[in-house]
């Protein structure tokens, strides 16, 4: 997906984001999960225009009570695990390493989808192939282990299968 | 897996023991075989059987019908007659003294077991989610019609008649909140829904937002009604995709047909709701951090007091309520506080979801009256521990739930008697355990989550679960000392004290109920360098082969 990203218009997608989620402040975490949802990541440039146009737009609001800073926004970025500070690879694999999927298969799943990537938590590979993180549950424990590749979701893998799912992913 | 029709438990506590219950047990094992009915008849045995008059004890389900005392002699007739063909043997029941006790207690429950009581759960699977229609159809948006009828007070106080308590783990009677903040003076008020299921091993309230998303904002719309407010958030966690679509679907549907908006059934009582989506993080199902999260800041949790209630979203007073608690007023406001006590147990009314995961043979979703044991779940719910395994330990509600040995599997499940026995109900999920699982394994498991989840701000949680798990996984290699126990719970009480928010509060509970319960396998690692399980690699082991 980051192929496609690279060639966005950046100014375009923060204006249109600030655009539709307003100068609120309720609407800071919604506008970064969009430039995150575009870019797989927030660059920090994104975050700069963000600031300009929420300022931008409250000049033309001033009765809604809006005042952020870079660093404030920064911080919202790097504090929730959905938004993502630096470049991903093309895929995004997550593996969820709660109880429940752990008591179920997954430790032997985690130990094996390491190697077979040959990558650690929080690792990306040279080619910007696969990132690998770790998630908290997702919720969907009645199928654990439960690995998620970019929107995708598998549930009851087992080692032998991991080959052919990562296989889908160029 | 083969469907068992019935489950015959025999009672193995010290006193049944030495009158005679392990030949009793054997008889059963002799006589099932004998009538051929061993594939089609699970026999467990079970601690606490109650009254001693009654041991040992046999219970059937699902008749739920207990024999007692029982003796050698009259297993013969109980599989013949009872499991065979079908009669019950009432001259060997139980006498029934008092409802006190199991038997009482089974008694009062008979006829409830073991199909589900739906309450929260009724419309899931059986209405279409994204069409009005078909909620309305179903005694939709009367409760909100009804409550206009009635006064604010009179919605409270339902409610408390109700008994209902919180069902996001903590067990706080929701009528109570809502006085608090219906008895606040401040002309804005916000009502919040806290859907931001993160509790590991919990997807009820996904199912609920997922399979009847406008329960939840009729319930939003009585709350609104009730504390006098007229402005409700619905916070889901950003995981949650499809429930956030059927949500705003849900809400634009209510709107277009005056159910929300202004002047809602021509009341003139005025409630809008918003969707906001989380963006990952667990301590944001924590009430306070949730506030700081839709007002765009990091989601670090307050300080408290002021609570809520008086001090909330943007300052103003505020109901936060989670899914599952919402979905139940609806149901209690329609059909009354009497009906809704008749569920459940006297202390903790209604019905409770539960997710049983793990080693089991059946794995979903269920809601059940409260007061249902633990042993029940995983043999009827659950349709026993997976072949050739044996039940070990249960864990609670998440990660911040507690761990259940075998000995409590008998406790029944509802607030007061956890509270009781110094466990936790949490959020009702339920990861069963079998014998092939390492106790410092899952507390590694555990405590991994929660340093993965502290959000920083407090330094008992920060420093605390880093230090935690670095003891912990010293245990697992081996490379522990005795005194390191000590450490644990010394950081599990400052953790305790001194945290700011439920996170590093609940993260002291693996700790405490890892030692209390399992203290001779963590020893096992330590003194022996061996894990019991063969679960952890035991690095000194390796090295010294």
């Amino acid at each position: 997906m980051l192929k496609i990203a690279e060639t966005k218009d950046l100014t375009a997608i923060v204006e249109a984001a600030v655009i539709k989620h307003g100068a609120h402040a309720d609407a800071f975490v919604p506008i970064l999960l969009e430039i995150n949802h575009e870019f797989g990541y927030i660059p920090g440039d994104a975050i700069r225009m963000a600031r300009k146009f929420l300022h931008e737009l409250y000049g033309k609001n001033p009765e809604e009570h809006i005042l952020v800073s870079e660093g404030q926004l920064y911080g919202l970025a790097s504090f929730y695990h959905m938004l993502h500070t630096e470049k991903t690879g093309r895929h995004v694999v997550q593996f969820c390493e709660s109880a429940p999927c752990h008591v179920q298969g997954g430790r032997e799943l985690w130990k094996s989808m390491q190697q077979s990537l040959g990558l650690a938590a929080g690792e990306t590979s040279p080619d910007d192939r696969f990132t690998l993180k770790t998630v908290s549950c997702l919720g969907v424990c009645g199928v654990g282990p439960v690995v998620l590749v970019d929107d995708d979701l598998y549930g009851n893998v087992t080692p032998e299968q991991l080959a052919d799912i990562f296989a889908k992913y160029e | 897996m083969k469907f068992k029709r019935s489950m015959v438990l025999v009672s193995n506590d010290p006193e049944s023991l030495r009158k005679g219950a392990a030949d009793v047990f054997r008889a059963f094992q002799l006589e099932l075989a004998n009538f051929d009915l061993t594939e089609e008849i699970s026999l467990t045995q079970f601690t606490d059987g109650g009254r001693e008059d009654a041991l040992p004890l046999v219970i059937v389900y699902p008749e739920a019908c207990a024999y007692g005392p029982v003796t050698v002699a009259d297993v013969k007739r109980i599989v013949e007659e009872h499991l065979y063909k079908g009669r019950q043997v009432d001259d060997l029941l139980a006498p029934v003294k008092e409802l006190s006790g199991r038997i009482g207690w089974l008694k009062t429950r008979k006829g409830t077991l073991p199909s589900e009581k739906r309450v929260v759960l009724r419309r899931a699977g059986r209405i279409d989610p994204e069409n009005i229609d078909d909620y309305i159809a179903d005694e939709g948006y009367q409760a909100l019609a009804k409550a206009l009828s009635l006064t604010r007070m009179q919605v409270i106080e339902e409610l408390e008649e109700a008994g209902l308590q919180g069902r996001g783990g903590a067990g706080f009677p929701t009528g109570r909140k809502w006085r608090f903040v219906g008895a606040t003076k401040s002309p804005k008020k916000y009502v919040v829904c806290n859907a931001d299921e993160s509790e590991p091993g919990t997807f009820k309230d996904r199912v609920i937002l997922e399979g009847d998303p406008h329960s939840i904002l009729e319930a939003m719309a009585i709350a609104g009604f009730a504390v006098g407010a007229n402005e409700g958030y619905i916070y889901v966690r950003g995981e949650y995709q499809l429930a956030q679509y059927r949500l705003e679907k849900a809400i634009h549907q209510a709107r277009e047909m005056g159910l929300l908006g202004e002047n809602i059934f021509e009341s003139g009582f005025n409630f809008d709701i918003h969707v906001h989506s989380g963006a990952g993080a667990y301590v944001c199902g924590e009430e306070t951090a949730l506030l700081e999260s839709i007002e765009g800041k990091r989601g670090e949790p307050r300080a408290r007091p002021p609570y809520p209630t008086t001090h909330g979203l943007w300052g103003k007073p505020t109901v936060v309520n989670n899914v599952e608690t919402l979905a139940n007023v609806p149901a209690i406001i329609l059909n009354g506080a009497e009906w809704y006590r008749g569920l459940g147990t006297p202390s903790s009314p209604g019905t409770k979801t539960y997710t049983i995961l793990g080693n089991v043979n059946f794995k979903g979703l269920i809601e059940v009256p409260m007061g249902i044991t633990l042993r029940e779940v995983i043999n009827i719910y659950g349709q026993g521990i997976v072949p050739g395994q044996s039940f070990k330990m249960a864990q609670t509600g998440g990660s911040s739930g507690s761990i259940i040995p075998a000995s409590l599997q008998d406790t029944p499940m509802d607030f007061e008697s956890f509270r009781k026995a110094g466990v936790s109900l949490g959020s009702g999920a339920l990861l069963i355990c079998d014998e092939r699982t390492c106790i410092v394994d899952l507390a590694i498991t555990l405590m991994k989550f929660f340093k993965f989840e502290s959000c920083g701000k407090c330094t008992p949680c920060r420093v605390g679960t880093d230090r935690a798990l670095r003891i912990l996984t010293a245990i697992s290699q081996g490379q522990a000392h005795l005194d390191d126990l000590d450490t644990l719970l010394k950081l599990a009480d400052e953790m305790e004290l001194a945290s700011n928010c439920g996170l590093g509060q609940t993260a002291a509970v693996p700790i405490r109920d890892t030692l209390k319960y399992f203290r001779a396998e963590v020893e096992a690692h330590i003194r022996l360098g061996v894990c019991p399980t063969g679960v952890c690699d035991m690095a000194s082991e390796l090295e010294m082969a």
